[in-house]
């Protein structure tokens, strides 16, 4: 089946998985956004309690699909892999720390002899809620804006840069972007807490939380989303495969290709609607907040990625020399590599059918105090 | 490139290793141990069962945080790290580390959420379900970790694209199903199963000690001894195998594990020895030994069934043995760089257009290319690993490991015979063997990585080759943050084990604040 498939179309099938996992990944940061909000939210011991183990049953998914997202892109593209994690070097190593930190802390943050303290364990949750979030975006955002590196003749990179990917933080556009991913994350959080915790107090506070992050959140991507159609974009000739700077770039990308027009749109849509209905319709509708503006996130979040990779774009630019950005044809495995893991994407529906089937089970019910006193695992 | 810069971030890598290999075993054999007493609570419908499952399960969730939290390290290190190895072979080693996102991590998350908070929630069978998916899929995460690691340690599959400059896939089954990949994954497995039995019996056996919870250790006792006694025996097929594949594949490293200078047919193995301090690779030699105790003939057996069979040694792999036909290193140096000239010659004139010149340089590079990695050596005593700390470490695993069964066999005997009362030597042992159970696995890792070098791919890059470039400073303070954050948290994730451990279980399964 998939051996028959052209190189070319093999390497726009995994863009689309590493799109697809990117965006379910910043659908997934609610539970970043949800661990800055826990002292905002809750305003007790109880209260965070709640606020922490109701996100403590969903932060391994976010972290397994960002360890996906890590191999599959390893997988796919290498040349990326060993581009941007070898020389946006101190970026990544931030991203890392902050998810280090995470992964201990619901599991520590109410053991006896925890040796660092609850309010430890709280700070890290909050660092990588907001260092992971914001440096993730800001990431991404570099697929737009580029990145000082050069390869050689034997596709081995260097970066030109002595900061190593620290710049990135320099560019407004950049900044924009993670900023938006940060806001974000908060307002997914308080959608998912409004729906999933039973707490009169909480819920009175992350009413009020919503428009705090969601007119931020807009703010701050609206920004980048100026900066990103009016710029200029890196094209890449069809034929000579030569990379040039072509005006309206994007712009040009979301009217050339208007299933992503129409999937971008779709998703802002749903993102305020999933925004609006819950802060205007509380009472009657708030339950299903989560989920429109959850699936209006994956599906921005995901023309995103194709508005970078497709259409004869380079993903990963280099400033340094245009000649050495990355393209989903150049920084791609063979056409072997990418057949062998097209069989194993094939799993990727009965992973999302049994993850769908669990998270149900999971949260039928509201997290409320009483489930925490019968409960034999707290975070 | 700066030999320091090589040395920190091979230092980097190491830590995070070692640091993650402290969790993953206990992972490994405790999710196993965890779905037993489960599946005897749901034969017998016995709530002692229950309470003693959900009593391990704790230590079991406290543990899994920390190994999630070290590993997420290692996948993204090959990157930052190593890139240039990244893309050397990331068309192969890419593809496990993401099957092992799809497969396997899901998998352990997705059901660890209804092993931990499903009790109430969902059916028995599920929750039986899930506690052995989540077995499963830390397993299967192990295969293809392990699966990766042991394609860097015997290439397989793969073919040179000198147009792309990288190893690229031709056979998945072979990577998959290579002999020292199936036999990597078992040893290792069965290496962590072995730890978490020890484990068990170790904790249960304070609890004997203090006249608590009796019926818990017991019952821990008897699940543990079993499957550790049963894994001890899988884990010598397994690691005599191991020898012989190493014998053939890496026989520098054979070699350096044994410290055989030379070779020699009935070649004996050294059971106990203690190596003089001083050790040039030039002049080091037999003689070296300050002591030993030998097994005659045993190591030519070890390393292919047959007592009269040559092994070869360190002089004979690096000089050279014309007699059994065996190349010295300086002519694979040779070659290698024969080759390393003849890519970029290709390179070269594929640019511009000389047909002629880059088909003549593909046929060198293709006749040098089984030792191009030997061309970026800068002579022959780097292709010698660290002989000292290969050869320790693996006598003092084989060791460990056979003390371990002993363990194995007397908790059985006492648990089964029901004369575990007043036993301070067995319980005082017991315990102390849990420390050693870490060391052991961990002086396998010793013997598997120490023992390539400097190999990243064995005779294909060198880790000189495979480094990112970056400031020897930068890696210095990441490796000092590394080693500052997992100390402090293996300090915090061993504090809760021992509070836990001596609250013991309370009514409900567990104990919380």
């Amino acid at each position: 089946m998939f051996e028959n498939l052209s190189h070319l179309a093999l390497q726009q099938y995994w863009w689309v998985i590493v799109s697809l996992l990117g965006a379910l990944l910043v659908f997934l940061l609610f539970v970043q956004g949800g661990q800055t909000l826990i002292y905002r939210l809750g305003k007790d011991d109880l209260q965070r309690t709640l606020l922490v183990n109701v996100l403590g049953r969903k932060w391994e998914f976010t972290f397994t699909t960002l360890v996906t997202f890590g191999g599959a892109f390893f997988a796919s593209f290498p040349l990326f892999y060993s581009t941007s994690f070898g020389g946006a070097y101190w970026v990544w190593m931030l991203i890392l720390f902050a998810f280090v930190i995470q992964a201990v802390s619901y599991e520590f943050r109410s053991k006896p002899g925890n040796f660092l303290g609850k309010r430890t364990y709280e700070t890290f949750l909050f660092i990588n809620g907001l260092v992971g979030t914001v440096l993730l975006g800001a990431a991404v955002s570099t697929f737009f804006t580029g990145s000082s590196f050069s390869v050689n003749e034997n596709n081995f990179s260097q970066w030109e840069t002595p900061f190593h990917g620290l710049e990135a933080a320099l560019n407004i556009q950049n900044l924009s972007l993670g900023l938006a991913v940060f806001f974000l994350s908060r307002t997914l959080a308080v959608l998912f807490f409004i729906q999933n915790v039973n707490h009169p107090d909480i819920m009175v506070r992350a009413r009020k939380q919503l428009l705090f992050d969601a007119i931020p959140f807009l703010v701050f991507f609206l920004t980048f989303l100026a900066f990103l159609l009016l710029k200029d974009g890196f094209a890449v000739h069809p034929q000579t495969k030569e990379v040039f700077m072509e005006p309206f770039k994007y712009l040009h990308n979301l009217l050339q290709m208007p299933v992503v027009a129409i999937l971008f749109l779709s998703g802002v849509v749903l993102v305020l609607i999933g925004i609006l209905r819950t802060a205007f319709c509380f009472e009657k509708c708030s339950d299903y907040g989560i989920w429109l503006s959850g699936t209006g996130t994956v599906l921005v979040v995901f023309s995103l990625f194709l508005l970078a990779g497709f259409n004869h774009t380079a993903y990963y630019p280099s400033v340094f020399d245009l000649q050495d950005s990355l393209t989903i044809e150049n920084s791609s495995s063979s056409h072997y590599t990418l057949t062998a893991m097209s069989y194993v994407s094939l799993f990727v529906p009965l992973v999302l059918a049994y993850i769908f089937f669990t998270w149900r089970a999971l949260t039928r019910k509201r997290i409320d105090k009483s489930e925490l006193e019968q409960e034999s695992h707290i975070y | 490139m700066d030999p320091s810069l090589i040395d920190w971030s091979r230092a980097q890598f190491a830590l995070t290793a070692i640091y993650h290999w402290f969790f993953v075993p206990l992972t490994l054999g405790l999710s196993f141990i965890i779905a037993f007493m489960e599946t005897m609570y749901i034969r017998t419908g016995d709530e002692h069962w229950k309470r003693i499952t959900k009593y391990w399960m704790t230590l079991f969730g406290i543990n899994f945080a920390i190994g999630v939290a070290t590993g997420i390290i290692l996948e993204f290190e090959f990157g930052t790290n190593w890139s240039n190895y990244s893309w050397f072979v990331g068309d192969i080693f890419g593809a496990p580390l993401a099957i092992e996102g799809i497969l396997a991590f899901f998998l352990e998350s997705t059901f660890i959420a209804v092993m931990f908070f499903g009790w109430n929630k969902v059916g028995k069978k599920f929750h039986l379900l899930s506690t052995w998916l989540v077995a499963a899929g830390a397993n299967l995460s192990a295969l293809w970790i392990l699966v990766a690691n042991a394609w860097m340690q015997y290439p397989a599959g793969m073919h040179f694209n000198p147009d792309t400059a990288r190893n690229e896939m031709v056979n998945f089954w072979e990577v998959l199903f290579s002999p020292v990949a199936i036999n990597k994954f078992l040893h290792t497995v069965q290496s962590g199963y072995v730890l978490a039995s020890v484990f068990v019996i170790g904790i249960s056996s304070w609890y004997l000690l203090k006249k608590r919870e009796e019926m818990l250790a017991k019952r821990s006792m008897l699940v543990a001894g079993v499957f550790g006694l049963v894994m001890s025996v899988f884990i010598i097929v397994t690691g005599d195998h191991s020898a012989r594949l190493m014998a053939k594949y890496q026989p520098v490293k054979f070699a350096a594990m044994e410290n055989l200078y030379e070779g020699q047919t009935h070649a004996p193995l050294v059971a106990f020895g203690m190596l003089k301090v001083n050790e040039s690779m030039e002049e080091h030699k037999k003689e070296d030994f300050i002591f030993k105790l030998e097994i005659p003939n045993f190591l030519s057996y070890m390393a292919f069934l047959d007592a009269n069979a040559y092994v070869p040694g360190i002089k004979d792999l690096i000089h050279g043995n014309p007699e059994r036909n065996i190349m010295p290193t300086t002519e694979k140096i040779d070659k290698g760089r024969v080759a390393i000239s003849a890519l970029k010659t290709y390179k070269e004139a594929k640019k511009s257009g000389d047909t002629a010149k880059s088909d003549s340089a593909l046929t060198l590079l293709n006749a040098n290319f089984n030792h191009f990695g030997y061309g970026f050596l800068k002579d022959e005593h780097e292709a010698i690993p660290p002989i000292k700390l290969t050869f320790y470490s693996f006598r003092i695993m084989v060791g460990l490991g056979f003390l371990f069964v002993l363990l194995f066999i007397i908790s059985l005997w006492l648990v089964l015979k029901n004369k575990t009362a007043n036993k301070k030597w067995f319980y005082y042992s017991a315990i102390c063997m849990i420390p050693l159970a870490y060391l052991a696995t961990q002086m396998g890792w010793m013997v598997a990585e120490v023992g390539r070098q400097p190999w990243i791919i064995q005779d294909v890059m060198p880790v000189s080759a495979a480094v990112s470039k970056l400031t020897t400073g930068s890696v210095q303070v990441t490796f000092v943050l590394f080693a500052i954050t997992f100390t402090v948290l293996l300090i915090a994730d061993i504090k809760i084990l021992l509070t836990q451990i001596k609250k013991g279980p309370k009514e409900g399964g567990t104990s919380h604040v």
